[in-house]
């Protein structure tokens, strides 16, 4: 134990869904920052991390892992007997339950995170790097975001969380997007919105999220 | 009861299920869903499938939607049949995940603008967006170029084994090659030729193809 690194700045949506799904687990990591604004990630060295110049990388012992999903599945097999241990669903419950949690991880990849990235980009990281925002794209995605928005209120009017009764990797997956717009001052598209509000209310005031967020302002390593 | 799988047979995500079971040698009916007459966006459709796309399965009383949640549930509940689809290891799994990942985030979102633009808006009589293909297809000579790299190490994307890394490329990759002309961005890339001529050639997808071809809709091994 003990071997864990992560590669990639905090702040990054895709480098801290990996380290919510490391806290919720109890696995102790190291964080190693990649210093993007110098172009740290297309370093020949990053490459061999990550071939394709984008944060996370992760490694342990075992492995050398890229795309952050993949890295989380990992995690919760690799380490099944600690912290939460019902992430894919129950251990040993069979191939339905993980199922369920796989169509709601999917869910988030193809459905929540295509406009809700493109929403935290122009609302969070344009300002930050002096870019102008461009109120078209953000009419348009989120005009996208709140159909998916209204599929999920219809999903947790049925279900306390997406996949389950129980959280699961599947909303854990949500929190970095939903957090950067809730805070840019678009939580209305949530709050509006009383199951998805009940849902976001759980699941961003889990231990293991604030965790993150306080990594936020942490000076870099 | 069985399985029965609802889409359109010529369609991208429904050939990701169906290889997955032809490989697994499982019987299946396929249920016709004219998304051509938008019957996946009528209200019928979305009490199964809430973001009225395709495919849904249903496995007996089980049912589930999202292409690479449904492969990955039978992969791994007919883990003891037919070739194995997800590693042997935590280790294993974790980089047939990763390179699942590459595909639905990075792959298919470069891969399905060329295949709208140049195949599927032409044959509907509707303009294609030259444009968006072309920046669409120099994006993708950069992934497969990464491709080539790690084919060069391994002869498969996850491994030395055939997994569900490399099935969920193959139904819009053929797309590519044979219907919109991009077999020429192989001719550089020798281990991502020679990989998509192992896999376009394993008989499971050759008998999706002649299944789909055939209008039939029932499968049996």
């Amino acid at each position: 134990m003990g071997s864990v690194t992560v590669y990639g700045p905090p702040i990054s949506t895709a480098v801290s869904r990996v380290l919510a799904c490391l806290l919720e687990k109890d696995v102790d990591f190291k964080l190693v920052n990649v210093d993007m604004a110098k172009g740290q990630h297309k370093s020949p060295d990053y490459l061999k991390l990550q071939p394709f110049g984008q944060v996370p990388a992760f490694q342990d012992e075992h492995a050398t892992l890229f795309e952050s999903r993949a890295i989380c599945r990992y995690i919760c097999d690799k380490y099944a007997d600690r912290g939460n241990k019902n992430l894919l669903g129950r251990n040993g419950a069979g191939p339905a339950e993980r199922a369920q949690v796989e169509q709601w991880l999917e869910a988030e990849s193809q459905s929540f995170n295509p406009p809700s990235s493109a929403l935290v980009f122009q609302l969070a990281f344009a300002p930050r790097m002096g870019l102008p925002q461009d109120p078209a794209a953000v009419e348009l995605n989120q005009a996208k975001l709140a159909k998916v928005l209204d599929v999920y209120e219809r999903r947790l009017g049925e279900s306390r969380f997406l996949a389950r009764d129980e959280f699961s990797l599947a909303d854990l997956a949500h929190l970095p997007n939903a957090h950067y717009i809730c805070s840019a001052g678009k939580d209305d598209m949530f709050a509006s919105r009383k199951n998805v509000a009940r849902w976001w209310e759980e699941i961003s005031t889990r231990l293991s999220w604030k965790k993150v967020v306080d990594m936020y302002s942490a000076p870099p390593a | 009861m069985g399985v029965k799988v609802y889409g359109k047979p010529q369609a991208v995500c429904p050939q990701r299920v169906m290889h997955c079971l032809v490989e697994k040698g499982v019987s299946f009916e396929f249920v016709l869903v004219d998304i051509d007459a938008m019957e996946h966006k009528r209200a019928e459709y979305m009490e199964k499938h809430p973001f009225g796309q395709v495919p849904f399965i249903a496995d007996g009383d089980f049912e589930l939607f999202e292409s690479r949640a449904i492969v990955r549930y039978f992969a791994a509940k007919y883990a003891d049949r037919g070739p194995n689809l997800l590693g042997r290891t935590a280790e294993e799994r974790a980089k047939v995940e990763q390179w699942l990942d590459v595909e639905a985030i990075t792959y298919s979102p470069c891969a399905f603008p060329i295949v709208f633009n140049l195949f599927l808006f032409p044959i509907r009589g509707l303009p294609g967006n030259k444009g968006e293909a072309v920046a669409a297809m120099e994006k993708l000579d950069k992934i497969l170029e990464v491709y080539e790299k790690q084919l060069a190490r391994t002869k498969y994307l996850a491994g030395d084994e055939f997994t569900l890394a490399d099935l969920t490329h193959i139904p819009v990759t053929r797309y590519l090659v044979e219907h919109c002309g991009l077999a020429y961005l192989l001719d550089d890339k020798p281990h991502v030729k020679a990989w998509w001529e192992a896999v376009s050639s394993r008989p499971a997808w050759k008998k999706v193809m002649s299944f789909v071809a055939s209008g039939a809709s029932f499968y049996a091994p």
